[in-house]
């Protein structure tokens, strides 16, 4: 409430403002986290548009990145805020082929509607990481470790429990028609719905992060722990927030691909975890948290994405596209590097005007 | 003495605090008078920091009575000092370096703008008050809200923290040493801020190491030696050199402090050279 009231104080005495508000472009560009990552993404397009030929370009081409980038990206926006707070999630891949294998036991192999499925699917997700929250900020235990931790766990219950219901390790599922349009379609014959649903992500985490008080309490516990708490901030509550936000991620990442593939496999998933890490380093957040940007983390998608897909464009053996995605992480995390360190610095200029 | 006639603000009265076996605070009794600076000195691992943090609710004390204004009061929480009106400027902490001066200035009190659940961050404001606050405490070089604020040097970081505690109108104002690190002029800044805020009636707590800031601002000191309170006076009643002996936890500095005035004077005033000053360190040490 003071807040409040100062509030008006200030913008009555607005009149005596400074050019705070005056856009210095470049210097802003500059300072914002993704400026790096936007950089790189544009180049690697550059790239292989030149090497990959008409056909990276056209339609069809722009698909093979994009959907795979949708997929990834859902997963990789909710982690990069995660890693913002300071904590890493490595479980997302047993918890995609969980929730997948979940969708597909209670409505493919049981014959439940399948919204029921997809709750139950999206429920699990939300529960693990509601357990991974609670037991990094209760134990203090490292959350690399304990997410790990989960993922083994969830992996070898997942496939347990299977095997034990259905006597496999891959279950079929066919959607209702409403669902299939929804979670598993593709718009104009080759782009994935789920580039929908990655837009609904950046949107709501966007917001999140980057208007709302709550994106200022996750950068302030990522930036300085003991500070936010100093602050009032329930720093518990958002991390464990978080942690239930990746694993939904993954989840719904589960969710769209049962039905967009019409069957769960146990052992889906697993590269989402390293590549959305990746993804995340990539799109200029701090890996020891307290900065970086939904923007970053989409044009840190979007390089990967064109990386791993753009190589057999080209007509090179994709054997090497690991090397060359290996070099593009290192170089795109010194660019990154450079850009923090030049906000850092940025400071009043010398009035020469 | 006047000041018994009025309440004091904090009274400790028996506070312990132990850690696991170790026992890190004993039988602490204190009381804080609104208008006042209190110095809290000691030597290192003395529990200073251990003692500001219950003030400030980040540890709860393993027994005694803690009030404010005649209350008992129980902290669970930072959050529940800071709605008793106590605000803590922590050793080593109180900004966050990568994020800009305005949105670290309003750390978990944002100021928002817009309706129910669309209510936006004002970056603008935060900024704007930000950079206002910190050229009342005389630091004018800042003049944007949006720069970082890894990029300040020490002694604005120190004036962003401090700013904002005076910002959200605390009744008590706690400093663990606010001056370490700082060059003369920013010290001098910080101490001006402290002797601002005393004059508002706000009840203020520093922690230092070093006596002539204690002595220019404090009111009222209090010394802890292992843990305990070991004196309790106000100022006038010691001497810089009483004060400083305290300080060291012991006699220790001021035995070095006769033996180099004692060296001096069979020296014709010449200071020892750092040989000799090993060898009379040894002596010491030796006896
Ligand atoms: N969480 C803790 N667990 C166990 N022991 C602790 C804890 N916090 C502090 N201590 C111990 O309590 C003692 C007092 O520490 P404290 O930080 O209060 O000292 P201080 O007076 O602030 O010292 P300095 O001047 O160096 O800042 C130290 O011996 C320290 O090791
Ligand atoms: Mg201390």
């Amino acid at each position: 409430m003071t807040v409040q009231a100062t509030q008006q104080a200030v913008s009555k005495g607005g009149g005596r403002s400074r050019r705070t508000d005056a856009p210095a472009t470049l210097s802003n560009l500059i300072r914002r986290p993704e400026s790096g990552s936007l950089i790189a993404t544009i180049a690697i397009f550059i790239f292989f548009a030149i090497f990959g030929g008409a056909k990276f370009t056209a339609q069809s081409g722009t698909a093979t990145w994009l959907n795979p980038a949708a997929e990834l990206g859902i997963i990789a926006i909710p982690v990069g805020l995660l890693m913002i707070a300071g904590e890493l999630d490595l479980s997302v891949g047993s918890v995609l082929a969980a929730s997948s294998m979940t969708l597909a036991i209670v409505s493919g192999h049981w014959g439940q509607p399948i919204i029921v499925g997809i709750v139950v699917a999206l429920g699990l997700g939300l529960v693990t990481g509601f357990l991974n929250g609670l037991i990094v900020t209760r134990t203090q235990v490292p959350s690399f470790v304990v997410t790990l931790a989960t993922n083994f766990g969830l992996a070898g219950l997942a496939l347990g429990l299977t095997r034990a219901i259905t006597g496999s390790t891959s279950v079929a599922l066919t959607s209702e028609s409403w669902a299939k349009h929804l979670f598993g379609s593709y718009v104009s014959g080759k782009f994935e719905v789920a580039i929908f649903w990655w837009i609904g992500v950046i949107v709501v985490v966007g917001w999140i992060l980057h208007v709302s008080k709550y994106g200022n309490w996750i950068f302030a516990v990522g930036g300085d722990l003991v500070s936010a708490r100093a602050t009032g901030i329930p720093t518990d509550r958002v991390k464990i927030a978080l942690f239930m936000g990746t694993a939904f991620g993954a989840s719904l990442v589960g969710v769209i691909q049962t039905i967009l593939y019409n069957s769960a496999q146990v052992a889906n998933g697993q590269a989402f975890i390293f590549n959305s890490i990746i993804a995340v380093v990539i799109g200029g957040v701090l890996l020891t948290g307290g900065y970086g940007s939904v923007f970053g983390v989409i044009f840190g998608t979007l390089t990967f994405a064109i990386v791993g897909q753009g190589i057999y464009y080209t007509g090179w053996n994709p054997d090497w596209a690991s090397l060359f995605l290996g070099v593009l992480l290192l170089l795109a995390v010194l660019m990154n590097n450079t850009f923090r360190r030049m906000a850092l610095s940025y400071g009043p200029r010398k009035k020469k005007d | 003495m006047t000041q018994n006639s009025t309440q004091p603000l904090l009274k400790l009265t028996n506070v312990c605090k132990t850690f696991g076996t170790t026992d890190v605070l004993t039988d602490i009794n204190l009381e804080v008078n609104p208008g006042e600076v209190l110095c809290l000195l000691g030597d290192n691992g003395a529990g200073k920091s251990t003692l500001i943090k219950i003030l400030s609710g980040f540890h709860e004390p393993t027994s005694g009575v803690m009030e404010i204004d005649g209350t008992p009061v129980n902290f669970k929480s930072p959050r529940d000092a800071s709605e008793h009106g106590i605000a803590t400027v922590h050793q080593f902490g109180g900004t966050f370096p990568l994020m800009t001066i305005g949105r670290s200035f309003f750390v978990g009190a944002e100021p928002t703008r817009g309706w129910g659940p669309f209510k936006r961050l004002d970056n603008r404001f935060a900024g704007e008050v930000a950079v206002r606050e910190m050229q009342s405490l005389g630091i004018t070089r800042v003049t944007e809200g949006s720069r970082l604020v890894g990029g300040l040097s020490g002694g604005e970081r120190q004036a962003l923290a401090i700013g904002r505690a005076v910002y959200f109108g605390a009744n008590v104002l706690i400093l663990d040493e606010p001056t370490a690190a700082l060059g003369v002029k920013e010290a001098a800044h910080v101490l001006r801020i402290v002797m601002q805020a005393r004059q508002k009636g706000v009840a203020v707590i520093l922690v230092t190491h070093n006596v002539t800031h204690a002595m220019t601002v404090g009111d009222h000191f209090a010394v802890l030696i292992h843990g305990a309170l070991a004196a309790d006076f106000r100022k006038g009643e010691r001497t810089r050199e009483e004060i400083t002996d305290l300080m060291a936890g012991g006699e220790a500095m001021a035995e070095l402090e006769a033996e180099l005035e004692a060296y001096q004077a069979a020296h014709h005033g010449h200071v020892p050279d750092p040989v000799e000053l090993e060898r009379l360190a040894q002596s010491k040490s030796n006896d």
